[in-house]
């Protein structure tokens, strides 16, 4: 019934909203949403065991800069004196790496050290925006196209190629999302998540590792961010350290929109992802932020 | 059509939530002054009924009639402003916030230019409040500090804070032990002497006997019979309630025990400020015994459990299971060990809300039901199927939310839980907590199943006839430290309750007095006062003959 509801919202928000109209290409808006449902994915498992993640926009930022860093300069071995570059598959792993370990970082934060999830995250938030203005000193890495005779080509594909005429980034989010429903609703994990943000205590009396379930969650969080990140690269064909800016609140928007509960427990994976929909329509910076990272 | 002496009528009042019929073409009357009882099964429809004279549900039919006039309470504040408190059973208190702001919540004392709280005078007036009620509580502490028990302390405070003609008290004692309970009768007797007419809901059925004036029975929805207390008796209320007599509740089982299960040796867990909360106790569990362990409030027995699931990282000493020494530092580890504990305090511990009756059934033995890395839907429904008959649970559906169900029904799903562990120790703490008196017995013919099976069972219970008539051994802890040992045949309610508050201070002649005064044998049994003439329960005479030697262990 909700999603019902939320469907309509969606359609009568497109109508009405001016961004929408003039973004008559479907796909275009499919691709914005993407982004959006990507993070929101990963948010929502945070969510769902009370907590929040404020640094997924910085993960963004630094995952791209990354990315653009090994395309365009290679990785320097000063000891060897050479420059490696990756071929694309690998500097796809490297930034998703970073994601992983930046909620990694996260997560032991909250766990081991009891920092609250804002405040734990929010240092995540300045730390990684940081690190991704040191990887270019603030300039922009341009041209990620690759270059042929470094063997390092085909990154764009992530974000603009297509299969069978649907973008990329459309798979990624119907594969994220299908595996993250699947993950939430039919495995012990996803049932420990819920547990967690209904009633901590009694999950943790019940035998479930709280910690390493939170843990877990920052880290899924970490790495949708990073995909996201590498999408936006791939998709503008350059990295800027300012990418991903803010979109942590489209993100929680989008969870909050479909449905899930900030105090957690309650919420579901599609709900999130139908939230994304919703929140790009309503919300303007959510239908122009790829607006002001394609300038 | 109202008579003189009825301040409150609930006439004619049904509830339905969704396809539930909570409360069918109810009356009911409360007379003024007096102790009105209200009784039945779990499920019945008690608290909703309450809900609905507190303001806080809405009847989906019938009518309130407040001294004969017709009254609509829109919110529980209109309730209260007509002068009805209540004391909800699943504890109504801001965990955040300190004993006294809990108690002045919402009528707090203002200071002089009536913009501030004033917390010297709210202070003063809690700690006079918890004097009345003899708890030695810091009106600074946070709620979310205490114990279950005393909790439900600052809940009663907190009613008593608040100027009311009619109090309901929706199982007030659940959580009390025994000399708690006495002092809570003490207070309800005040009352009424200044003309408060109470409504009072409670499982422990000798309870109602000693307090209550009139008695009001619900049976499925239904309002079965109304009756002054003086007319009846316990067989009566068990035939009125289920609709049958109940041979046995307290059921007992020859057993032999056997080989040593579970082996305690020098527990100790250091008290946060300093001291210790438990200190240096030792002791064993059977398999095929069931254990009890007794005490008041406060004297460690939830810490004792809590530390034997490995909750408490800061306790030292040694553990073993069937010769095994145990290892594991974390709960999950201890269930697979065969340790399992079914907590007291279900709303805060036991249930998560945001789940469905099954979900929490199964959450503690999820690894069971996989197919592959998949929860099987099927085997699930099939173990929560099997247990929620076997345990009596009334809910509309396996998918019901948790909260849908009434207080006893989820307690049954917390001990479902651990059943479903399949342990070879069951620790349960207070896990008669808020069940029916069929419950009761089905729970106690469980355990005895169980232990039979050569599982063995540790339970801490409040109530002394329950731990007197169940257990193989009882065990009483006061102050953090074991101070009695009884075999079944030995114990006695004096010799329990004299150990139980062992220690507390040096035993001068006026404290034993004082403990002898909370003692049910003494204040119970044969208070002329109180006790209006009636049939005497068949559990006083049992627990009489059951008074023999001692042995208690210094
Ligand atoms: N919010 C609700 N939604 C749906 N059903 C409910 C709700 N609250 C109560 N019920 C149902 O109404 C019936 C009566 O519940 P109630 O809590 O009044 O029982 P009770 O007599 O107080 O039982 P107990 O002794 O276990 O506390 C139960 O079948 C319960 O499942
Ligand atoms: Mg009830």
């Amino acid at each position: 019934m909700r999603f019902v509801a939320l469907i309509i919202l969606v359609v009568i928000f497109s109508i009405l909203s001016p961004d929408f109209l003039t973004l008559n290409d479907l796909t275009i808006v499919a691709e914005h949403v993407s982004i959006n449902a990507l993070l929101a994915i990963g948010q929502s498992f945070v969510i769902l065991t009370a907590g929040i993640d404020l640094s997924v926009g910085s993960i963004v930022g630094l995952t791209a800069m990354v990315a653009g860093y090994l395309i365009s300069q290679g990785l320097p071995l000063p000891m060897f004196g050479v420059v490696v570059y990756f071929n694309a598959w690998v500097v796809i792993l490297i930034g998703l790496l970073v994601g992983i370990v930046l909620g990694l970082v996260n997560g032991l934060v909250i766990t081991r050290l009891s920092v609250a999830p804002f405040i734990a995250t929010l240092g995540m938030l300045y730390a990684a925006r940081g690190l991704a203005l040191l990887t270019s000193n603030g300039a922009t890495f341009p041209d990620l196209g690759g270059d042929p005779s470094l063997g390092n080509t085909g990154f764009p594909f992530l974000g603009t190629g297509n299969i069978l005429g649907v973008p990329m980034p459309i798979w990624l989010m119907i594969l994220f999302g299908l595996v993250a429903s699947f993950v939430a609703s039919r495995t012990p994990f996803g049932r420990q998540v819920y547990a967690i943000g209904g009633n901590e205590r009694a999950a943790q009396l019940s035998g479930i590792r709280v910690n390493r379930v939170k843990l877990l969650v920052y880290v899924i969080s970490g790495f949708c961010a990073a995909m996201t990140g590498l999408v936006i690269a791939s998709q503008l064909q350059a990295a800027q350290p300012a990418t991903g800016e803010s979109y942590e609140l489209n993100a929680i928007a989008a969870v909050v929109l479909g449905g899930t509960s900030l105090f957690g427990g309650r919420g579901t994976i599609l709900g999130s992802i139908i939230g994304a929909f919703v929140s790009t329509a309503l919300l303007p910076q959510g239908a122009d932020h790829d607006h002001d990272s394609r300038r | 059509m109202t008579a003189p002496d009825i301040v409150l009528r609930a006439e004619g009042i049904t509830k339905i939530y969704g396809g539930t019929v909570a409360l069918d073409n109810v009356d009911f009357n409360v007379y003024r002054g007096k102790v009105n009882v209200l009784i039945g099964e779990n499920g019945a429809g008690k608290s909703t009924l309450m809900k609905i004279i507190a303001g806080a549900e809405t009847a989906t039919r019938g009518r309130l009639l407040l001294e004969g006039q017709p009254v609509q309470f829109k919110s529980p504040r209109e309730a209260a402003r007509a002068g009805i408190g209540i004391i909800y059973q699943e504890l109504n208190l801001f965990p955040n916030l300190s004993v006294a702001e809990n108690i002045f919540l919402d009528q707090e004392a203002l200071g002089r230019h009536g913009i501030l709280v004033d917390r010297r005078r709210q202070q003063a007036e809690a700690r006079r409040l918890l004097q009345r009620l003899e708890q030695p509580l810091d009106p600074q502490e946070l709620v979310g500090h205490l114990r279950l028990g005393q909790q439900q302390i600052v809940e009663i405070a907190k009613a008593l804070a608040r100027d009311v003609r009619i109090l309901i008290m929706d199982e007030p004692t659940s959580a009390l032990t025994t000399a708690e309970v006495e002092i809570l009768f003490r207070v309800i007797r005040e009352l009424k002497a200044q003309g408060v007419s109470i409504i009072y809901i409670s499982h422990k059925l000798e309870e109602l006997l000693r307090i209550g004036d009139y008695v009001t029975v619900l049976r499925d929805s239904h309002r079965i019979a109304e009756a002054p207390v003086s007319a009846i008796d316990v067989n009566w209320l068990v035939e009125q309630m289920i609709g049958r007599s109940v041979s046995e509740t307290y059921v007992h089982q020859e057993r032999t025990p056997g080989q040593e299960l579970l082996r305690v040796e020098h527990l100790r867990l250091p008290r946060p400020g300093g001291g210790l909360l438990l200190d240096d106790i030792s002791f064993q569990v059977r398999a095929g015994e069931i254990v009890a362990l007794y005490g008041l409030l406060g004297a460690g027995r939830t810490e004792l459990l809590e530390c034997l699931m490995g909750l408490h990282p800061e306790a030292s000493g040694s553990l073993w299971i069937a010769g095994q020494r145990l290892r594991g530092r974390h709960v999950s580890e201890r269930i697979a060990e065969g340790l399992v504990l079914v907590p007291e305090d279900r709303q805060r511990e036991g249930l998560v809300p945001t789940l469905s009756v099954a979900q929490n059934i199964v959450l503690a033995s999820l690894r069971r039901y996989l197919s592959g890395p998949v929860l099987s839907r099927k085997k699930e429904l099939a173990a929560v199927r099997r247990l929620m008959g076997e345990l009596g649970i009334k809910a509309p559906s396996p998918q019901t939310l948790i909260e849908a169900l009434s207080g006893g029904n989820q307690q049954k799903v917390v001990v479902a839980r651990g059943l479903l562990t399949e342990p070879r120790v069951m620790l349960l703490d207070e896990p008669t907590r808020g069940i029916d008196i069929g419950a009761k017995a089905d729970l106690f013919r469980l355990m005895n199943r169980l232990a039979s099976e050569g599982l063995g069972i540790l339970f801490v219970s409040s109530e002394l006839r329950e731990v007197m008539s169940v257990a193989d051994r009882i065990l009483v802890l006061a102050r953090g430290r074991l101070t009695g040992e009884f075999r079944r045949e030995e114990a006695s309610e004096e010799a329990l309750v004299a150990a139980a508050s062992a220690g507390q201070e040096p035993a001068t002649a006026a404290t034993r007095d004082e403990q002898a005064a909370h003692s049910p044998v003494q204040s119970g049994a044969a208070d002329p006062v109180d006790r209006q003439t009636q049939a005497p329960a068949p559990a006083a005479s049992a627990s009489e003959e059951r008074r023999h030697q001692t042995r208690p262990r210094a």
